[in-house]
């Protein structure tokens, strides 16, 4: 699975449900996640990729959309 | 700290219930919604004539008398609140003149929803040179929303009262065994009321915020005092969300029935929620122990105290 598969994969499973993002769309406004579930998404983010994510990148911002979320990743290489 | 009792705890709500209804039209909502957002069903509104210090004089009063302890017998007060109608003087000095301890040091912090427990673990740290220390947490958050349809997010969560809680270093029905505190100023923007106008939050950052730094800090204080969560008899928490509140349960893998829960009739009532909450479980009876109080606000400031 590459990695883009694998973060939508993440929020499906976070969103328990079907979803299906494009890169750019905001999971947020699209009601796709809430405050609470994009926390699960971090945790599962953490577990799934093997990273750290400190707190201080705890910002909606940086994981509203599957390509914030590829160049979040990106940048922790 | 090992000289840190818990005396007993005392609540203050004003007359005066606003429900979901009554601010749904203002603020062009469903009063479903509010209830899906925020559990909070209800929220008490101060009348004008009321004040920070009142509110807080009343809670103090009110534990004294149930903790059976006069007024004399305090030699320090600490007194949180966010939402003081002035810079200074704050509402500690009035607190204290309100209960006749004029001489009594009386200190302020101007910590918002975490300053109850603030207080209460500096309260625990400083017993010993102080035999009898009121903490207070009072607020008027009613005067800092403001009920346009744009500010709805915020002004359907906040609720007015004050709670209180006498820590004393001879005697108590639980000891404060350990607490952790902690802040991070990187976050000073996220939930703030300024000089004017209504208070600003962005609520994602504060929820993720808090998701992530209230059950680990439990944790933490779980661990280093050799406890597993489930041995906590009752969780007592700053009563901001009832989803924040559940998912912080689910966090901790702790039944969500092990959670004091008022926030539905009282709403957000920012430092005096964990103080309410308490005075209000402490009324069902003999209080069961180890007990655990945590806490997340402005700041950010967050952690948890250890009780048993």
């Amino acid at each position: 699975m590459d990695q883009r598969s694998k973060i939508v994969a993440i929020i499906r499973q976070v969103a328990g449900q079907p979803v299906d993002p494009s890169p750019e769309q905001s999971l947020f406004e699209s009601g796709m996640l809430d405050s609470f579930t994009l926390t699960d998404l971090v945790l599962e983010l953490e577990k799934q990729f093997s990273i750290r994510i400190p707190d201080s990148d705890m910002t909606p911002r940086r994981f509203d959309s599957v390509a914030r979320i590829e160049n979040y990743l990106a940048g922790r290489k | 700290m090992s000289q840190a009792h818990l005396r007993g705890f005392g609540r203050y709500v004003p007359e005066r219930v606003v429900t979901n209804a009554e601010i749904a039209s203002q603020l062009d909502c469903d009063p479903a919604w509010i209830v899906q957002m925020s559990g909070i069903h209800e929220r008490r509104w101060a009348d004008p004539s009321e004040t920070v210090a009142s509110l807080g004089m009343r809670a103090a009063h009110d534990c004294l008398a149930r903790a059976g302890v006069g007024a004399r017998e305090v030699d320090l007060i600490l007194v949180a609140s966010g939402s003081a109608e002035r810079r200074f003087p704050g509402p500690a000095a009035a607190v204290g003149a309100g209960l006749d301890l004029a001489g009594v040091p009386a200190i302020d912090l101007p910590l918002a929803s975490a300053g109850s427990l603030f207080g209460m673990a500096l309260a625990a740290r400083l017993c010993g040179g102080y035999r009898n220390i009121l903490v207070v947490g009072a607020e008027i958050m009613s005067r800092a929303i403001s009920l346009e349809p744009a500010c709805r997010d915020t002004a359907i969560l906040f609720g007015d009262g004050a709670g209180a809680c006498l820590v004393g270093s001879e005697t108590g029905f639980a000891r404060i065994t350990d607490a952790l505190l902690g802040s991070d100023g990187g976050f000073s923007d996220a939930l703030r009321l300024e000089l004017s106008g209504p208070i600003q939050m962005n609520g994602q950052a504060v929820i993720m915020q808090a998701l992530r730094k209230v059950p680990r800090a439990i944790t933490e204080l779980l661990e280093r005092n050799r406890k597993q969560a489930a041995q906590i008899a009752v969780y007592l928490m700053h009563q901001a969300n009832r989803n924040l509140i559940t998912r912080t349960a689910k966090s901790l893998g702790v039944p969500e029935e092990k959670f004091f829960l008022n926030v539905d009739r009282y709403g957000n009532t920012s430092s005096a929620s964990l103080l309410i909450a308490a005075a209000e479980w402490w009324d069902g009876g003999p209080a069961r122990s180890p007990m655990l109080f945590a806490a997340f606000g402005a700041g950010f400031h967050w952690g948890a105290v250890l009780a048993e």
